[in-house]
């Protein structure tokens, strides 16, 4: 008896203890790492004070760019400062990434539908698309689609023109001009017209919810919010260009000169980043999204069927709630992997975020740790924006197991 | 096919206008390739494009590591295959298909012969070594086959039969392969210590992974590769040599690739049920080697297709380092364009290149998913 509570009050010799090994253990690996860091950051630091004086200074920012970018979504010139073409080259990463997510989801579910198809043409032709995108380099296509398609386009006098006459999309080595619609001064209305619309509809939305709760038969909620939200912007048009002016007005764009007039134009090198990029992602979106639905079991559609439910009842209420939640978090990670290809950009001339600030703003200034520090806090802070959404978003619709 | 393909309204409507949409994309395709096209370009660059510009007379030695390839696929297939299928035969065959290309010299030809006999003659003969001692061999020869070839390549200073070949003239789809080689077999097992890591119960450990794994992840591989050229040097005490430009791309590749394989094995170890830590620590095994004789192989197996897929991805984006300077095949390929000889064939060399890295990429996704259906990874 008293050797076993003289066993239990007694502890082993500190080098065998656990808890103190682990307390030792971890000071040592982290005295190792940041022993090591501090080495590289010592050189680091005295190599550029050789080089250029201080090591680090963000002061750079405020100086003169001295440089022009292609196109910019803001006012810029070259003698704006390094803070403004850095803002440039943001904005135009945003823009690509937000337009490539938007038609990268659309492809890569009709694809990923088309996938599933029970006629073996079309399922056969979305499994030669996938195949030859996944396993290409997104690099040589890029470089491909811009050097060999885009940029071989025709002069301005002899574009190709698409649509003509009603929808003209000219196609030459200067852009993409397409037909686009300048605000008139009723656009404001138009647009408060909108947010009202969206306002009633997200209203409807609710109220159908609560009544199919009640009533046990559930309406189909998506539609009626598209379909009022659309009503409410149809009918601000007519009212708006009976009473006053057309919101927008279209211009097309026409040959005049060496030059197109009219419309706007897309550069080339802005629509071969864009479609390659959408053309390859979308490969990936359209397996995750193939996955996705045939992960809901057989026994879920056959259950639905004998319940009564249509094939369309079936696809809304059962089989894409349960896809979604498989598709999700592979989804987002192809979010965010556009995302960071589009810093390929650099390849085909788009001046995006990393060909501004990591390229020319690096080679003009010499200031290499404060512009990665700069570009990659970017990056990873998009990333880890969108890993906390999926996270959270993950933690609400995950099932409850062991 | 008929019931299928037109067993309705809608059916029939789908297979017209998908027959219309093949029929529009590939008659300018097919006429391009028998007709526009200047494929001249690639027979005359062939060798550029195959191994930069290792120099002629040091060639042998690309042949010696493709001979010694031929040797372990022959050991893993006697090791491994558990019959004479269609995958092995194709396998096999690959140095004879490829002798077919019009423009191989007769060297080029004769040395693809013996590789394929190499291969078949090393899968005859292991055939005859009992199955136990059969997988150790195959398993010692695929450990050290690529750091042996990475010392044939690279030759050693003071030998006369070797004399160092220095990386700078490494290049195109060599390049392209050594990059790749060393970034998988050096970033697997650091991604598996960063997934251990993560796993620990050890709070600063942990935090140092996953602080690690989260930001590179976060950051595209050009950023890396360019961070690497730019300030691998500077973190070298002022004074030091110019590090190897294809070094500096390799390390960023390794730290990239290991992030994103300690994810994956990361998700293997979670798939583990904890039964197994609890047996084998009632069986009285220690941490570690719990770790590496139940636990690992189990978590490292499941996640097989993932890995693979990775690594097929790795080969894929060794393609960026063409951005940084480096001659890889992509590299190679632009460089040639530069050519004014070739001026304007862009579609002709790009084409090909796309064609090769698909070749590579493809078969591996093939073969990984024969290996998964082998080993019933799959659903159930």
């Amino acid at each position: 008896m008293q050797n076993t509570a003289q066993a239990t009050n007694e502890r082993p010799p500190f080098w065998r203890d656990e808890r103190i090994l682990a307390i030792i253990s971890q000071v040592i690996v982290v005295a190792i790492v940041v022993g090591a860091l501090f080495y590289f950051y010592n050189n680091m630091v005295n190599a550029l004070k050789e080089q250029m004086g201080v090591a680090i200074d963000f002061g750079f920012l405020k100086q003169t760019a001295g440089f022009d970018i292609g196109e910019s979504l803001i006012e810029y010139s070259r003698s704006e400062t390094y803070a403004r073409a850095f803002m440039v080259g943001l904005l135009n990463t945003l823009q690509v990434a937000f337009l490539g997510i938007i038609f990268t989801t659309i492809l890569g579910i009709i694809i990923g539908v088309m996938r599933l198809s029970t006629n073996w043409l079309v399922s056969r032709i979305a499994l030669v698309y996938i195949e030859l995108f996944r396993n290409i380099p997104l690099l040589v296509l890029l470089i491909f689609w811009a050097q060999a398609v885009f940029f071989k386009l025709p002069r301005v006098k002899e574009a190709v023109i698409l649509f003509n006459p009603y929808f003209p999309i000219f196609l030459s080595n200067r852009g993409i001009a397409a037909p686009w619609g300048i605000p008139s001064e009723t656009w404001a209305t138009f647009l408060l017209f909108l947010v009202g619309g969206l306002i009633l509809a997200i209203i409807v939305a609710v109220l159908l919810v609560r009544h199919g709760r009640k009533t046990g038969r559930m309406p189909f909620v998506s539609l009626w919010f598209v379909v009022t939200w659309l009503a409410v912007a149809v009918f601000g048009w007519f009212f708006l260009s009976m009473t006053n002016q057309q919101p927008l007005t279209m211009t097309k764009p026409a040959l005049e000169g060496l030059n197109t007039k009219g419309g706007r134009i897309f550069s080339q090198q802005f629509m071969a980043l864009l479609s390659g990029l959408v053309l390859y992602t979308a490969a990936f979106v359209a397996e995750v999204v193939r996955a996705g639905i045939q992960s809901v079991g057989k026994g879920q559609k056959e259950a639905a069927t004998a319940l009564g439910l249509s094939g369309f009842q079936t696809l809304r209420l059962i089989v894409f709630p349960q896809a979604l939640r498989v598709i999700i978090p592979p989804l987002t990670s192809q979010y965010l992997n556009l995302t960071k290809n589009s810093s390929l950009a650099i390849a085909i001339g788009y001046p995006d975020l990393f060909a501004v600030a990591g390229n020319t703003i690096l080679n003009q200034t010499g200031r290499a740790i404060e512009v990665f520090t700069l570009v990659m806090g970017v990056y990873l802070a998009f990333s880890l924006l969108t890993s906390l959404l999926m996270n959270i978003y993950n933690r609400r619709i995950q099932l409850v197991e062991r | 096919m008929r019931r299928n393909l037109f067993n309705g309204w809608l059916n029939s409507i789908l297979t017209l206008v998908s027959l219309a949409l093949i029929i529009l994309m590939l008659r300018p395709l097919v006429s391009w390739v028998f007709t526009g096209a200047e494929w001249a370009v690639i027979p005359a660059n062939w060798n550029l494009l195959m191994r930069g510009s290792y120099p002629a007379e040091e060639v042998w030695r690309l042949w010696l590591s493709l001979y010694l390839l031929a040797a372990v696929a022959g050991l893993a297939w006697a090791a491994w295959g558990k019959s004479i299928n269609a995958t092995m035969i194709v396998t096999f065959a690959v140095p004879l298909i490829l002798m077919l290309l019009p423009w191989l010299s007769m060297t080029a030809r004769v040395n693809l012969a013996i590789m394929f006999a190499v291969a078949v003659v090393t899968f005859v003969l292991t055939r005859y070594i009992p199955l136990k001692p059969r997988i150790r061999i195959a398993v010692i020869a695929l450990i050290v086959y690529f750091p042996l070839i990475i010392l044939i390549i690279r030759g050693f200073d003071f030998s006369v039969q070797m004399p160092l070949v220095p990386s700078s003239l490494w290049g195109g789809l060599l390049l392209s392969l050594l990059l790749s080689v060393v970034g998988i077999v050096f970033s697997f097992p650091l991604g598996v210590l960063l997934a251990l890591g993560r796993q620990s119960k050890l709070p600063a450990i942990k935090m140092l992974s996953v602080i690690y794994i989260e930001f590179i992840r976060g950051v595209p591989l050009i950023s890396l590769l360019f961070m690497g050229q730019v300030m691998l040097q500077l973190f070298l005490p002022v004074g030091t040599p110019p590090i190897d430009r294809v070094l500096r791309a390799m390390v960023a590749i390794v730290l990239f690739s290991a992030a994103y394989s300690a994810e994956n094995v990361r998700a293997g170890l979670q798939s583990i049920p904890k039964g197994q830590y609890e047996a084998a620590h009632a069986l009285g095994l220690s941490n570690f080697q719990s770790m590496t004789r139940i636990i690992l192989p189990q978590a490292i197996t499941a996640v097989i297709p993932v890995l693979v897929g990775q690594f097929i991805g790795l080969f894929k984006d060794t393609s960026l380092v063409a951005l940084v300077g480096l001659l890889d095949l992509l590299g190679i390929a632009r460089s040639i364009l530069g050519n004014p000889n070739w001026l304007g064939t862009q579609k002709e060399v790009y084409v090909v290149v796309a064609l090769i890295y698909w070749v590579f990429s493809y078969a591996m996704s093939h073969a990984s998913r024969q290996v998964e259906a082998a080993t019933s990874v799959g659903e159930h």
